[in-house]
């Protein structure tokens, strides 16, 4: 692992990202990538007593299959990072308890899946171990209890809010394999002053853009070289504000620019406004759309770029901005 | 990414944001709300017609109102009314019915107590506080001015 800048590091010996899972709620699975998830649960308290509980087990279950497809089991795993939405982040914390696997777990609101990624490629690049699990997910229901009214509150969404994706993915890093984590940017906290709860993408589009940019400069590379690059629930409104701020400073995201958010769902149908977001986002989609096209060889190389709003309710409350963050890996095809 | 001040980045998310359909929003709100207040008056000239007084007859008029969009509320029905109608539903005594189901059911795992007794009240709250509050100061005004 070498640095090549302030945030910016380069993997000596790239570690793989050789098996993955995820799984779904049942809004997610009637969106266009419905087929493409490991599993669905169309049962939204997962067949447990409460939301939380069931976001929880979302992420086991995710991290069993991801076992499972692996043939490996939890004691050959040296260890598991990853997150979620909840406070003191139960969800994760409750999803590994019954590995036994040693665990870090880490918090960047939906960036999550970036920066276990990037936690457990360094670990493993630094001579930690061979195997390291990462995860990340959500649920909109306890997601919708934690950070705006109950469920069954009647109320308006403005066509700026972001559905939170019911769901988690899970990956296992090693040196097998043929998907590699070649290179990875720590983002700097972003806050253009933003303060819209429900405008994520508004107040995430500056983070992910400085990221980019930080990336692209240390890496000598321009958005062309990439087969994709993918944000991670900016939306729709997001993805413009992205677009534009990066052409600003010359660069040009062209049409292998991506949002999971904006993709998870059909918006049109299945209204959900500017797109889905959550740590099962950017987690799910990394699962079900970008591993499988980095590992058969369609793409060769991808940036994974995860956006988070470090906010709470009570900072929101307490009238303050929205610092936001991004954290990007690059992703290769390496025979 | 080059300097943008925080003025110019809102002007350029305006740029981009749709704003909600503002008017079709209170024609929905309208029809729905006026709806509610038609259903009520129905209910009015109901419990008028079993003879009871005026008094009784606005209390019965709020209860069944309330009885209806708790039920509604705990089918999960309201919430799909309510996204369509906005302030219609939200406005008259609907909303606040809602607004004080929808957490009671919400946070009944975490206990009777702790859950339901204790965050009943989180949405309504500040209606029941400067109601009632607001009601205190009409009152010393009626009794000192206007009497």
């Amino acid at each position: 692992m070498q640095k090549i800048g302030r945030g910016a590091i380069r993997f000596n010996r790239p570690p793989r990202i050789w098996a993955w899972a995820s799984v779904a709620g049942k809004k997610e699975s009637e969106g266009p990538f419905g087929q493409n998830f490991s599993k669905i649960e169309t049962d939204e308290y997962v067949g447990e007593d409460n939301w939380e509980r069931a976001e929880s087990r979302l992420q086991s279950e995710a991290i069993e299959l991801c076992l499972e497809s692996s043939g490996l089991t939890e004691d050959a795993i040296d260890a598991a990072t990853g997150g979620d939405l909840l406070n003191q982040c139960v969800a994760t914390s409750f999803a590994v308890k019954d590995f036994g696997i040693p665990f870090l777990g880490v918090y960047g609101a939906c960036s999550t899946m970036a920066e276990s990624l990037i936690t457990a490629a360094a670990l493993l690049d630094g001579g930690y171990g061979e195997n390291i699990l990462a995860s990340a997910g959500s649920h909109f229901c306890s997601a919708e209890k934690q950070f705006r009214t109950p469920l069954e509150y009647g109320s308006q969404r403005p066509p700026s809010s972001q559905w939170t994706v019911t769901g988690a993915g899970a990956v296992l890093l090693g040196f097998q394999g043929k998907v590699g984590v070649t290179a990875a940017t720590i983002g700097t906290i972003t806050d253009m002053g933003q303060t819209d709860a429900n405008h994520m993408g508004g107040a995430m589009a500056p983070a992910f853009a400085d990221t980019i940019t930080a990336h692209l400069n240390y890496n000598a590379a321009k958005p062309s070289d990439y087969d994709a690059i993918f944000s991670g629930d900016l939306g729709v409104i997001g993805m413009e504000l992205a677009r534009e701020l990066l052409r600003r400073d010359g660069v040009n995201l062209g049409a292998n620019y991506y949002d999971c958010g904006e993709m998870i769902f059909d918006r049109e149908k299945q209204d959900v406004h500017a797109g889905g977001s959550g740590c099962g986002c950017a987690a799910t989609m990394l699962c079900a759309h970008i591993l499988p096209k980095l590992n058969s060889g369609e793409w060769k190389r991808v940036l994974f770029t995860a956006t988070g709003a470090l906010l709470s309710p009570t900072t929101v409350l307490q009238g303050e901005s929205i610092p936001c963050i991004a954290h990007t890996v690059e992703l290769a095809h390496i025979e | 990414m080059s300097n943008i001040s925080n003025k110019e980045y809102e002007k350029m998310v305006e740029g981009y944001t749709k704003n909600s359909p503002i008017f079709t929003d209170c024609l929905k709100a309208f029809f729905v709300g006026g709806l509610i207040c038609t259903l009520g008056e129905g209910l009015r000239h109901f419990f008028l017609s079993l003879d009871l007084n005026e008094t009784l007859t606005a209390s019965s008029v709020s209860i069944s109102l309330i009885l209806l969009a708790a039920v509604l509320t705990a089918a999960g029905v309201f919430e799909k009314i309510a996204k369509f109608a906005g302030a219609g539903t939200l406005v008259p005594i609907t909303g606040f019915s809602n607004s004080v189901v929808s957490p009671a059911m919400e946070y009944k795992t975490e206990g009777w107590v702790t859950g339901v007794g204790a965050k009943m009240f989180i949405v309504a709250g500040p209606v029941i506080v400067y109601g009632t509050a607001a009601s205190i100061v009409a009152g010393l005004i009626y009794y000192f001015f206007m009497r």
